[in-house]
């Protein structure tokens, strides 16, 4: 035993040097992304990440049991405040998200994305194993994430519910439903994009099909992409140099400071800086389904490698998005990006999968990593 | 209830948990991968394309403006400025970054005291402008506007403030015709030059004659300012400036301060003055009045100065000097004494002025009604006696006239710098086959031998056959300033037979001939001309019986052209001029051809005397042209039922280039009268 008190010892030392690296260069890019500034961003970016952090490690002392038990009445509140935002909600930006509570305004269908792993989850943790591969492992689940997609489709906004919809379907992957249902599926839905798209929104279907092309609409709705990709592509290897991006200080670079943040940073730190991001990520990545792979029991491990892959949809949609190999969906990088709501949604995650980690670690003894 | 394919496989919680493990590494392997296919994107774009990147990251952060280069000068003889460029601060607008366009014209109009007919014009240019071509508010604005312009930019997106250069006419209008106008560059310029240069905010081409003819030589090479700039257009900081080399500086044969006066003396009436040297051939003066002030062209002329110019029936829009044809009258008269002298008659041989004789079925009357008896070929002249030509040119025929006519100048091409010029005609047997397919009557020669029928001249060929009959060379007319020219060859004419001629022009003017008006107040200095009155109308019968109307009488499109061409000294020719006034009919002394041509050359000799005359009749005129140009222009809104406050001088650039379009229309079709007079084939007499 060392001299450090065992509590504190037992803290996930190398995962939040991790997340605190993440963050802090996300802050410093704020930082640059104000023209050298704390205001207005990289200061309250700071705050956040300390409170969400403390959060996540309060989290992280709660047994799982706990996680386990509320996981079905917090996806039915969560339900509710869905469908309180097509009644009640205001409109904002062309589609209706957020209820304003007076002192602050909810974005319910964010915090579905964390909740619907945990009850998705929690579904097959207490379906009998024999049951499996029967029709009954599959149509409850279809319908826990079925109901809020629907809704936070109606918003509408497509990149939540495709979060939503990835991270249920991820877990009834793992929970081990037969391959081939998930193959075919695949094949069927692939034939299906094109009468899906047919039902998309105007503003919906421009993204997409600007996407395809961004070049064909450079002043217009393709400019982002456009712009996003000129900020990524002239850092080159090294970077411009903190502070020196033109792209982001000129205003040529629309949400540079939120969704758009990865371009602000490697116009700035290069291919390098970007890299190192992404696998910074990875790292991230691979603890929680690390952490997964050793839990003890079917609720954790599903939840812990569910919620990676929503931290991970997070992650890989937005880069996809500001490189030019997604549609603009309104997703933001975690940690990186200017924002509450999402690193809320972040840490929640990651203080459900400490959690799990040291469960884990009580129950084996053992003293993994 | 059962779904038959989902049973086969026994599953326990051991082989769940195995699934369970080797679906969440095929998950993490499938994060791993995207990891990896995003960080190889990442490599393609910062790498692989960096180089397009850089590029289209400079080109959105570095904005490349031309600086506009200044106009090459126009200079006279003597070096003083015609065409010169001005300092001014102007604010366009640039349609393309206009936010909220009633705004930002309501806080323009608010902060520079718009009148609102500007703002209807501004309002008008940007529903036609395209997109990037800037619509100019206002310039010749002061320091003071234009500040207050500039510190509320922010909240002005799409207006641009520019300090620069217009073109300014020290002369104005008198000037007009001859050196044109610039103007903004209409769409079908920048559609035929693709130069960028022509839509750059504050840059002007040549639209009418020097400045559109040295258009090249004029515009100079443009500079570059590169500056770095926000999406919004906010200019952050200049990078670097490469100044502009201004145009070249074209020096005339012109004399600016005889250019100026000839234009001024020509009054209120429609005319023109050339003045030419006689030793060169250096054009000192092309008058052409009334005339448009090039200063208001150059900003942009409003629709109403236009309409009120191309309704003015003193023509202010048509450059007389060129594209005026006349009948020139008994102007020609030396020329037609010249050939017969050629032709080997004799000076002395005389002929018998009864008043009239009869020439086919027609009777042709002398202008002077009782005849002048006896007259030989000094006294023919001196007294523009018509039967003496008539009967002369009757004997010798019409081609020895036309050789000559063709031989001092008329109806020939000169290559002077203006896109469109008329040359009249000199007509003979030939011409006259050719052209009506008709043969050559003895009444067309009789007609001819006085400047009438068909025999058209503009006041460049006028005084170019003025100074040929005075140098006896081939004098070539030019507007270029050239000390090194080679001196011009020789007429080929006789020298005593010259004598005869300068002699007898001498006579007109001071020998008791019909142009004692064009006398000199200069002692020792005689000038020797003929005068010359052109008819645009047919004399009835009725009138050829009860005597012909007086042209006071008659409406101003009716009367008679008066014409005077000369030079002097008569006895060392040095300076030769055409004047012609349009409709002036003799009526008004002072403002005849005769009086205005003596004028003009005494400036040359005594410019302090010369400008107290002008000045003083100026005074009864109304002021200067630039005055009553103004004057006009009130009376004309006034007219229109506009407000009489005197506009703004900024006005729309459209108008200016449809200005260039009817100019040159205008300049491709004869003058109806002078048409008129050609086809006026009858043997009324002239003088």
């Amino acid at each position: 035993m060392s001299i450090v008190p065992a509590p504190i010892a037992q803290l996930p030392w190398k995962l939040m040097l991790l997340i605190t690296a993440i963050a802090t260069f996300g802050i410093v890019v704020l930082y640059s992304a104000a023209s050298g500034s704390m205001t207005p961003w990289a200061f309250n970016q700071l705050i956040r990440f300390v409170i969400f952090s403390v959060m996540a490690l309060v989290l992280s002392r709660f047994p799982v049991s706990l996680f386990a038990t509320w996981s079905l009445p917090a996806y039915g509140a969560i339900l509710i405040a869905l469908v309180l935002v097509e009644l009640i909600g205001g409109v904002a930006g062309g589609s209706q998200r957020w209820i304003n509570l007076g002192f602050m305004q909810l974005q319910p269908s964010e915090f579905m994305k964390p909740v619907i792993v945990l009850a998705v989850a929690r579904f097959y943790s207490r379906l009998p194993v024999s049951e499996i591969r029967r029709w009954n492992a599959i149509w409850p689940a279809l319908v826990l994430i079925g109901l809020p997609w629907s809704l936070v489709i109606l918003q509408p906004d497509l990149g939540t519910a495709t979060m939503i919809a990835a991270g249920g379907v991820t877990v009834m992957f793992l929970a081990g439903l037969p391959l081939r249902l998930f193959i075919g599926a695949g094949l069927i839905g692939g034939a299906a994009i094109p009468i899906a798209f047919s039902f998309l929104h105007d503003y919906q279907q421009k993204r997409v099909l600007i996407f395809l092309n961004p070049e064909s609409d450079p002043l217009g709705a393709g400019y982002h992409i456009s712009q996003s990709k000129i900020a990524i592509g002239s850092g080159g290897l090294w970077g411009k140099g903190f502070l020196q991006g033109t792209q982001s200080h000129l205003d040529y670079l629309p949400e540079g400071h939120t969704d758009f943040v990865f371009a602000t940073m490697a116009e700035e730190w290069g291919m390098v800086g970007g890299i190192s991001l992404i696998f910074a990520f990875l790292m991230l990545f691979r603890w929680g389904i690390r952490v997964s792979i050793r839990a003890q029991d079917r609720f954790s491990r599903l939840v812990a490698a569910g919620l990676t892959t929503t931290i991970f949809f997070y992650v890989a949609i937005n880069l996809m998005m500001v490189m030019g190999l997604a549609p603009v969906v309104g997703i933001p990088l975690p940690f990186m990006s200017y924002g509450g709501s999402s690193m809320l949604t972040v840490m929640l995650c990651i203080g459900i999968i400490m959690a799990i980690d040291r469960d884990r670690r009580k129950s084996s003894r053992s003293n993994w990593e | 209830m059962k779904f038959p394919k989902l049973t086969p496989k026994h599953v326990t919680e051991a082989s769940l948990s195995f699934t369970f493990t080797r679906r969440a590494m095929v998950l993490g392997a499938f994060q791993g991968g995207i990891g990896a296919l995003l960080a190889g994107r990442m490599a393609w774009i910062s790498v692989a394309e960096n180089e397009k990147y850089v590029l289209a990251s400079e080109s959105n952060r570095v904005n490349l403006t031309l600086v506009p280069p200044r106009r090459g000068w126009i200079i006279d003889r003597h070096g003083k400025p015609l065409a010169k460029n001005r300092t001014d601060f102007r604010v366009d607008i640039i349609p393309d970054r206009l936010k909220n366009k009633e705004a930002v014209i309501d806080t323009l109009a608010r902060l520079l005291a718009l009148e609102p007919e500007d703002v209807e014009r501004i309002r008008e240019d940007l529903d036609k402008a395209a997109g990037f071509q800037p619509v100019q508010v206002s310039d010749k604005l002061s320091y003071d506007q234009f500040a207050a312009v500039s510190v509320r930019l922010p909240d002005l997106p799409g207006v641009a403030p520019a300090q620069g250069f217009s073109r300014d006419y020290p002369a104005g209008p008198t000037v007009g015709h001859l050196l044109g106008y610039v103007g903004v560059a209409s769409a079908k310029d920048y559609e035929e030059r693709r130069d960028p240069l022509l839509i750059t905010p504050g840059f002007k081409i040549g639209k009418d004659g020097l400045e559109r003819a040295f258009e090249n030589q004029l515009t100079g090479k443009p500079g570059a300012k590169r500056v770095e700039v926000t999406a919004r257009g906010k200019i952050v900081r200049e990078l670097t400036t490469r100044p502009d080399t201004p145009g070249k500086t074209i020096r005339l044969s012109i004399d600016a301060g005889l250019q100026d006066y000839a234009g001024r003396r020509l009054g209120t009436q429609s005319g023109s003055v050339v003045v030419m040297d006689c030793q060169t051939g250096d054009l000192l003066a092309m008058a052409s009045m009334p005339s448009f002030d090039p200063n208001s062209f150059s900003d942009g002329i409003s629709h109403l100065e236009w309409d009120m110019l191309s309704q003015d029936d003193h023509v202010p829009l048509r450059n007389k000097t060129l594209q005026g044809l006349y009948p020139p009258g008994s102007t020609v008269k030396p020329m037609a004494a010249l050939s017969f002298l050629e032709a080997g008659l004799s000076p002395h041989d005389t002929v018998h002025c009864g008043g009239a004789i009869r020439v086919g079925n027609g009777l042709f009357h002398c202008w002077k009604r009782g005849g002048h008896g006896a007259v030989d070929m000094r006294r023919g002249i001196a007294q523009s006696c018509d039967i003496y030509f008539y009967v002369i040119a009757q004997r010798l025929g019409m081609q020895v006239i036309a050789d000559m006519a063709r031989r001092l100048g008329l109806g020939q091409k000169f290559p002077l710098p203006y896109p469109s010029q008329s040359y009249g005609t000199v007509p003979d047997a030939a011409w006259k086959l050719k052209k009506y397919g008709k043969d050559w009557q003895i009444y067309d020669t009789v007609n001819a031998t006085i400047g009438q029928g068909y025999m058209l001249v503009n006041p460049t060929q006028m005084a170019v056959m003025a100074a040929r009959i005075a140098s006896g060379k081939m004098l070539m007319p030019t507007l270029l300033f050239d000390p090194k020219r080679p001196a011009p060859a020789t007429l080929g004419v006789a020298q005593d037979h010259l004598d005869v001629i300068h002699e007898a022009m001498r006579d007109v003017v001071n020998g008791g001939g019909t142009g004692g008006a064009a006398r000199l107040p200069i002692p020792d200095i005689l000038m020797a001309g003929k005068t010359g009155t052109a008819q645009v109308r047919r004399i009835t019968m009725a009138e050829r019986r009860g005597g012909v109307r007086g042209n006071a009488s008659l409406p101003f499109k009716l009367r008679d052209h008066a014409l005077f061409q000369g030079f002097a000294p008569y006895d060392n020719p040095r300076y030769a001029i055409a004047t012609i006034i349009e409709h002036g009919g003799h009526i008004n002394r002072i403002e005849d051809a005769p009086m205005i041509s003596s004028d003009v050359i005494s400036y040359l000799y005594d410019p302090v005397k010369a400008m107290e005359r002008l000045e003083k009749y100026e005074a009864g005129w109304g002021g200067s042209p630039e005055a009553r140009l103004k004057t006009q222009m009130a009376a004309f809104r006034v007219s229109k039922g506009l407000a009489e406050a005197p506009p703004p001088a900024d006005n729309a650039s459209n108008a200016s280039n449809a200005a260039t379009g009817n100019i040159t229309a205008n300049s491709d079709t004869p003058p109806d009268d002078a048409a008129g007079g050609a086809a006026n084939g009858t043997g009324d007499v002239a003088e």
